[in-house]
């Protein structure tokens, strides 16, 4: 007797978000399976992958990543390299210094980046603030005006600040948005609500319902996702139906198991490849859980998920 | 058909003799009818009750040991696809392949990695033995897998080399996986005389499906499946849809736990052994194989275990105690958060960036974050002075700078009443702001 398969496959699908211009444009979401559930029916676009590139320059302490850069000394320069490496569909501009609490670089100055990046590569882009919801309502704003006609996707809006970048950032420029919610799969409907009612249609909001290192309560991620792609799928609910883009480089990057130096833990080893592998995990158990795409920063890490990716679609 | 919990308690004794582990026969019947415990639990249960309940009431993916002692391990009795409909029970076990020649090699490696994280042991729990085609060569290896005291797969299809290595770890209950459609009778009956665990696999699901069907018919129902290692994208599928087939559609022929070789799938390539046991750590792997297991690997892979496996229903939490960062000693300031283990994660981390030696004091607060602690009373004036009086605070360290979080600034005037001669700072709200104000703090 062969084993019956009952493939779970939804009447509801995922949205699709659009980022780029042109042949290098990349699309995410639009599967009516579980994530990366592809035996049970084909999955219209396999997840991307960002490349993360930060505004204050590559962390020259991590030997593999500063060759992967060696010559590139100027975060235009930077962001030139990132493109070429292999596996990136997109580059995410980390604005970091923006930050009031830290190096406070002044709007224009950062706006003029992304200007001078956006003209220097053609593949698509994404623009991360300063995670400072004032000054990101202004900033932006600002970069979706400069980056008319890019087509790119800002990250990100939240509950404080979403009607600036709505209505700057989409309904003026015609940009693509991410929305931001802490781990909670009502936060994330609420915020989404809020920005259908400022007129942005689902096509151009990206959901970052968050994110953790993995051994960091990325039990809360996990089922965060479990649940909002159970219920846009099964419930066909289309306020919860956008694609997810989690940017993972972040967080796995900054906790312990990725920073204290082989000094102080002689057993662990080398520090760099501690990251890369903090790095992958997160990665891949992100994927598992339902991200159409993750922002990833090294170039292993990068090479390592796209053929994890190419694997199992 | 589902039973309702009260169908069955009135087939139980009802004497509420405890001996099947839960208080009441009342309660035993309820977990009964939620799958989460098997019937024959119960040892009064009659003859004729077990054929009314049996079929009924078996938990839809079977709960199976092995191993001995310190080592003995538990797979599957899970009772739903996602950790926030009720809570996994077995968590995934990480596995390292050895062979007669790499013996030596691979111990050294994973022999490092042993700690212990928010109470928990992590480590490779399991050696994958592989048979390389000479009996008495494997029957040596078995022999010394069974001196490092971890649990034991068999991972060979021969059974004169499995009979050989039986002979010499059969008292450490390995798992023998090696069952396929050409060897079902030998296989069996081997598993069958020493009383071990049989792995079985198929060249695809349907031929799998039928040797499972054959097994259980001979009356085998101890057995693991082994997902293949055709492709990674087979191997995801097998895992998902086995799995899926148990628990959704109560198809018991496939409620058995899993067994993934991700060192075979991305053979030499550590990397992507990484990603790949993260995903079956996420969906469905109750066994992941690996190469081995280096340090780089086994961070990430042993949180992200711990944290897909909490129960949803309890907060995780760290001991409490004195945790001492960046070397600091008796003289070093202390700093005082809450027990709920993100909370520690988040502000430890903060802190150790800071570079400032602390004695960073745990108390027992429930589980709970800062607010919610404070709000549920666990985490108070009195609730500190408490621990400090238990801890021996004031002989263990002479410093008398106490930081409390920001969020319950509220609590420092009666702090200062509850821990006289002791200064209280407090922090900001939030962590991130910890590496600046503890930077600059003057004590």
């Amino acid at each position: 007797m062969p084993f019956k398969r009952m493939p779970q496959t939804f009447t509801a699908s995922i949205g699709t978000v659009t980022i780029g211009t042109g042949e290098k444009a990349v699309t995410m979401g639009g599967e009516n399976v579980l994530p990366l559930y592809s035996f049970d029916a084909p999955i219209a676009n396999r997840p991307l992958i960002g490349v993360e590139v930060s505004d204050l320059g590559v962390d020259n302490t991590l030997p593999e990543l500063a060759a992967f850069y060696a010559g590139a000394d100027t975060v235009v320069e930077q962001a030139k390299r990132a493109a070429t490496m292999p596996g990136a569909d997109f580059l995410a501009i980390r604005l970091e210094s923006a930050d009031p609490n830290g190096a406070n670089t002044p709007v224009e100055e950062s706006v003029a980046l992304c200007k001078a990046i956006a003209d220097a590569v053609d593949c698509p882009l994404v623009i991360e603030g300063s995670k400072n919801a004032e000054k990101d309502s202004t900033l932006l704003a600002k970069v979706a005006e400069a980056l008319q006609g890019k087509n790119v996707l800002l990250m990100s809006a939240k509950e404080e600040n979403y009607k600036s970048i709505c209505a700057a950032a989409v309904l003026a420029y015609g940009q693509k948005m991410g929305a931001e919610s802490a781990v909670d799969i009502n936060l994330a409907k609420q915020l989404n609500v809020l920005i259908d009612k400022m007129g942005v249609k689902g096509e151009n909001v990206a959901m970052n319902v968050g994110s953790a290192a993995a051994g960091y309560g990325f039990e809360y991620v996990a089922s965060t996702m479990d649940r909002v792609k159970a219920a846009a799928l099964g419930q066909n609910d289309n306020m919860l139906q956008m694609p997810i883009i989690t940017p993972v480089s972040s967080e796995a990057w900054s906790v312990k198991e990725a920073i204290v130096s082989e000094e102080d833990e002689p057993e662990w080893g080398p520090t760099e490849a501690r990251g890369v592998e903090m790095e992958i995990a997160t990665a891949a158990a992100c994927l598992a859980g339902g991200s159409n795409a993750v922002i990833l920063k090294h170039p292993k890490s990068v090479a390592t998920i796209a053929a994890f990716i190419s694997a199992i679609i | 058909m589902a039973l309702k919990g009260l169908d069955i308690f009135k087939l139980t004794p009802k004497k509420n003799c405890k001996e099947c582990g839960s208080p009441t026969c009342m309660a035993f019947a309820m977990k009964v009818a939620q799958g989460g415990v098997a019937l024959d639990a119960c040892p009064y249960m009659s003859d004729e009750a077990k054929a009314t309940l049996g079929e009924a009431t078996a938990p839809p993916m079977k709960a199976i040991t092995f191993g001995t002692g310190d080592a003995e391990c538990k797979l599957g009795g899970e009772t739903v696809l996602f950790r926030h409909e009720k809570t996994f029970v077995s968590k995934s076990l990480y596995a390292t392949t050895v062979c007669s020649d790499c013996f030596d090699e691979r111990m050294e490696e994973i022999r490092k990695v042993d700690y212990e994280r928010i109470g928990e042991r992590m480590h490779v729990e399991i050696l994958n033995l592989v048979y390389g085609g000479d009996p008495a060569a494997y029957a040596a290896l078995a022999e010394k897998a069974v001196a490092t005291g971890k649990a034991i797969i068999l991972e060979c299809s021969c059974a004169e080399g499995a009979k050989a290595a039986l002979e010499k770890c059969k008292d450490a209950k390995p798992i023998l996986n090696g069952c396929n459609a050409g060897n079902v009778e030998e296989m069996n009956a081997l598993a069958t005389e020493y009383g071990v665990v049989l792995g079985v696999t198929g060249a695809n699901l349907d031929e799998l499906y039928d040797t499972v069907a054959a097994l259980e018919a001979k009356g085998n129902k101890n057995l693991v499946l082994d997902v293949g290692t055709a492709s990674v994208k087979d191997a995801f599928a097998n895992a998902v849809q086995i799995r899926r087939a148990a628990l959704k559609d109560k198809d018991r022929t496939f409620g058995y736990p899993s067994i993934v070789n991700v060192g075979k799938l991305a053979a030499g390539d550590r990397s992507m052994q990484t990603a790949l046991a993260a995903l079956f750590t996420m969906k469905y792997g109750s066994i992941i194989v690996m190469e081995g297991m280096s340090y780089a690997q086994a961070l990430p892979l042993f949180g992200l275990r711990q944290n897909i496996f909490t129960d949803p229903q309890k907060p995780m939490k760290v001991e409490p105690g004195i945790y001492t960062l960046n070397g600091a000693d008796e003289n070093a300031i202390c700093c005082t958060t809450v027990d709920f283990a993100l909370t520690y994660f988040v502000v430890s981390g903060e802190m150790e960036r800071s570079g400032v030696p602390i004695n960073l004091l745990i108390s027992d607060a429930g589980g709970y974050s800062v607010l919610t602690a404070w709000a549920a009373g666990k985490l108070s004036a009195g609730s500190i002075a408490k621990f400090f009086k238990e801890f021996d605070i004031e002989n263990k360290i002479k410093s008398r700078t106490l930081v409390i979080p920001g969020k319950v600034a509220v609590l420092k005037g009666e702090m200062e009443e509850k821990l006289p001669g002791w200064k209280i700072v407090v922090a900001p709200n939030e962590a991130v702001g910890l590496v600046k104000f503890l930077k600059e703090l003057k004590v």
